[in-house]
């Protein structure tokens, strides 16, 4: 007895374990998920939500007598975000803690850096961020809004409202150079022009000559794409140089909450298409927003990726215990049916077959001169149907590979 | 007409930059410049001075006395960690860059942990002004008079106060300066805690502009030591220079190629003189001098 609680004692603090198995059910057997989030470093602010939801989740889950009667069990690591500390951690969750599923990742850096090693040990990753699209891999399943969700939305009602002008300020890798492209793409299709484009590595913090060139160019909006604490610093700068222009963006405010972060008006006129914030007044989202806060009174903001990441375990749930197994396989038959659904914080939900990826309620948030957030548009059940239409499908093939705009999966 | 515009604009970001790498430099350049600590630790220094500076600013102090309290605040740090660590480790330099590291990594987790993952923004003071097609932040001009005031304010303690013959016999030949019966270790105490409280001013100073994040010291750490390394150990005959050759080349580069370009433009000026000029450009001067 005294032995084995010393075991479990030692295991936890070898491993960080977070243990959610009550007593009633330690004598089961747990269905262990790993949880692989940047608690600190450059991307913190926007993920400890994350982390945060999965445990909620986790705990009503548990409650309710957890998933087929197993408890489940989450050994969470801190990522720091740090792509080499996310492919150490996923090496160690999938070979020496063998989790059944992985909830993995804000940066699409830190995916790529992953997504290899998820793939050559068979794992099954949930990727609940927004992102630039385009992965298609039967290993993953993406709970996040991506472009043909944000983009298609947001810039062609931007274009409307304001002209067809339009100047990009993205973060230099992967996530910023594929939406940019993205922004590309929309704004030739809707006979506008871009009036300027212009990538920041990730890390800096200082934006006078990127400011003075926005007002060189003159657009109509600017669309920003920057990702990180340091590169949130763009706002306050822009606001007190005086820049004036509306802002559109798919990361801000719904990922970094920046409009609670910065004295206003510095993010007044920034239009987000986000699939949730904790400011959506339905009933459903002030239940989950009255929860968390509830559990984690502490939390700064209820941001959209903490909502993907709770709704994605409420899934994982149903997949299994339709599959009636946590085999990947097997669960993939229950998702290649097309009707894996819920009734999450922000509406209804789907996984696509195709592609894996999810169906969205996307709301345009508005940040008002105080700050302040309305919703001038809503788009019921936006499908993730960019990657379908191009020719992925994992139903029949498993590439297991990223895909953009200029270079698209092969025809079947 | 529009060739002043544009004389204004070249202007602002050379301002801009310079500022940004004299602020971020001039407590490293007391600390790793004169007195051989290599201090990765810095950054946390910073980050400490934007974080008091931010909170006084909350609790309702105007901004320059915000600013002034977490200077205060960073070199009382200062005095702490040389007391604790960095008094053990001058006679091994090398020792303070793992010390110094582990402060650092403690600082930022120890931060993350007690205030969490952000803290409140206290806002840009002053507003803006107009220059042809573009308008400008006035508190930007605000910092580049900082700057010119921290060379200036440094170049008088250490050139016409006691204290600063003192610190400057100490840290040439201590056991000269012990021996002439000057509290070498007083006055180590007080040089490492006035980088540290530089450092802090630097931090209160660029708060009202940035992210207030635990990891926000790592933001100025690159372009101090490439100022600090390229200046040489004198804090006016280098990094004043440093600074204003490094802020030509980084927004020359970032204008014409961008962000990008700006970093590459500096770490190639960095590798540039460390092999011409071994000791900096503070090193060169001095040597031409005697």
């Amino acid at each position: 007895m005294t032995r084995s609680v010393l075991r479990g004692l030692r295991a936890a603090a070898l491993t960080g374990t977070l243990v959610f198995a009550s007593g009633a059910y330690a004598a089961e057997n747990p269905i262990k998920l790993g949880v692989l989030e940047d608690q600190s470093g450059d991307f913190a602010a926007a993920t400890i939500g994350k982390v945060h939801a999965i445990q909620l989740a986790a705990e009503e889950i548990n409650k309710a007598g957890g998933i087929m009667g197993r408890p489940l069990e989450l050994v969470t690591y801190d990522t720091q975000s740090d792509n080499t500390r996310y492919q150490e951690f996923m090496r160690r969750v999938l070979q020496r803690d063998k989790v059944d599923a992985v909830f993995a990742g804000f940066s699409s850096a830190s995916r790529e850096a992953y997504r290899p090693i998820v793939d050559q040990f068979n794992g099954f990753a949930f990727y609940n961020n927004q992102y630039e699209g385009g992965v298609c891999d039967g290993h993953m399943v993406v709970t996040g809004a991506v472009p043909e969700q944000q983009f298609s939305t947001l810039i062609p009602y931007m274009m409307q409202t304001y002209g067809k002008k339009v100047y990009t300020l993205a973060a230099d890798y992967n996530f910023g150079q594929i939406s940019a492209e993205w922004v590309r793409k929309i704004v030739k299709e809707n006979g506008g022009e871009m009036a300027g484009e212009e990538f920041i590595p990730l890390g800096v913090s200082q934006f006078s000559q990127s400011i003075q060139n926005i007002q060189k160019a003159k657009p109509d909006f600017v669309v920003t794409l920057l990702v990180g604490t340091a590169q949130a610093s763009y706002y306050e700068q822009a606001a007190s140089a005086n820049v004036n222009l509306p802002m559109a963006s798919s990361v801000n405010v719904g990922q970094g909450y920046e409009h609670k972060r910065f004295k206003p008006p510095s993010l007044k006129d920034m239009y987000v298409t986000t699939n949730y914030i904790e400011e959506i007044d339905s009933p459903k989202s002030k239940e989950f927003y009255a929860k968390f806060k509830a559990k984690f009174p502490n939390e700064p903001y209820v941001n959209q990726e903490a909502e993907n990441s709770y709704l994605a375990l409420y899934l994982y749930k149903q997949m299994v215990e339709r599959a009636k197994s946590t085999n990947r396989d097997e669960i993939r038959k229950v998702i290649a049916m097309g009707d894996v659904c819920m009734d999450a914080p922000e509406g209804k939900v789907c996984i696509d077959p195709k592609s894996q990826h999810m169906s969205h309620t996307i709301y345009l948030a508005k940040v008002g001169a105080d700050h302040s957030i309305s919703f001038p548009k809503v788009w019921e059940d936006i499908k993730p149907y960019w990657l379908g239409d191009a020719g992925c499908d994992l139903t029949k093939k498993d590439p297991m590979a990223q895909y953009t705009p200029s270079n698209p999966p092969p025809k079947p | 007409m529009d060739i002043a515009t544009l004389a204004f604009s070249a202007l602002y970001q050379f301002g801009d930059a310079f500022a940004f790498l004299v602020l971020s430099a001039c407590g490293l350049a007391v600390i790793f410049g004169m007195m051989g600590v290599i201090n990765l630790a810095h950054g946390e220094f910073i980050m400490c001075g934007a974080y008091v500076t931010a909170a006084t600013v909350h609790a309702g102090l105007p901004l320059p006395l915000g600013i002034l309290c977490g200077t205060l605040a960073s070199a009382f740090v200062g005095v702490l960690v040389e007391l604790l660590v960095i008094r053990h480790l001058y006679e091994r330099p090398l020792d303070t860059i793992v010390a110094t590291w582990g402060l650092s990594l403690i600082a930022t987790q120890g931060t993350l942990i007690l205030v969490g993952s952000t803290m409140a923004g206290v806002g840009t003071p002053f507003g803006s002004f107009q220059v042809g097609a573009y308008s400008y932040s006035i508190y930007r001009i605000v910092l580049f008079a900082a700057a010119l005031g921290v060379l200036g304010a440094l170049y008088a303690l250490f050139n016409w106060t006691r204290f600063g013959v003192l610190a400057r016999a100490t840290i040439q030949v201590p056991h000269m300066a012990a021996a002439l019966g000057v509290d070498t270790r007083l006055i180590y105490s007080l040089t490492f805690a006035c980088g540290a409280g530089l450092a802090g001013l630097a931090g209160g100073l660029y708060a009202p502009t940035m992210t207030l994040v635990p990891t926000m010291g790592a933001t100025f750490i690159m372009e101090a030591f490439v100022t600090v390394v390229i200046g040489g150990a004198d804090v006016f005959l280098g990094t004043a220079p440093a600074g204003g050759i490094l802020a030509i080349v980084k927004s020359g580069m970032t204008s014409w190629q961008g962000q990008l370009f700006g970093q590459i433009g500096l770490l190639i000026a960095v590798i540039i003189v460390v092999r011409v000029l071994p000791k900096g450009i503070s090193g060169f001067v001095l040597r031409e001098r005697t």
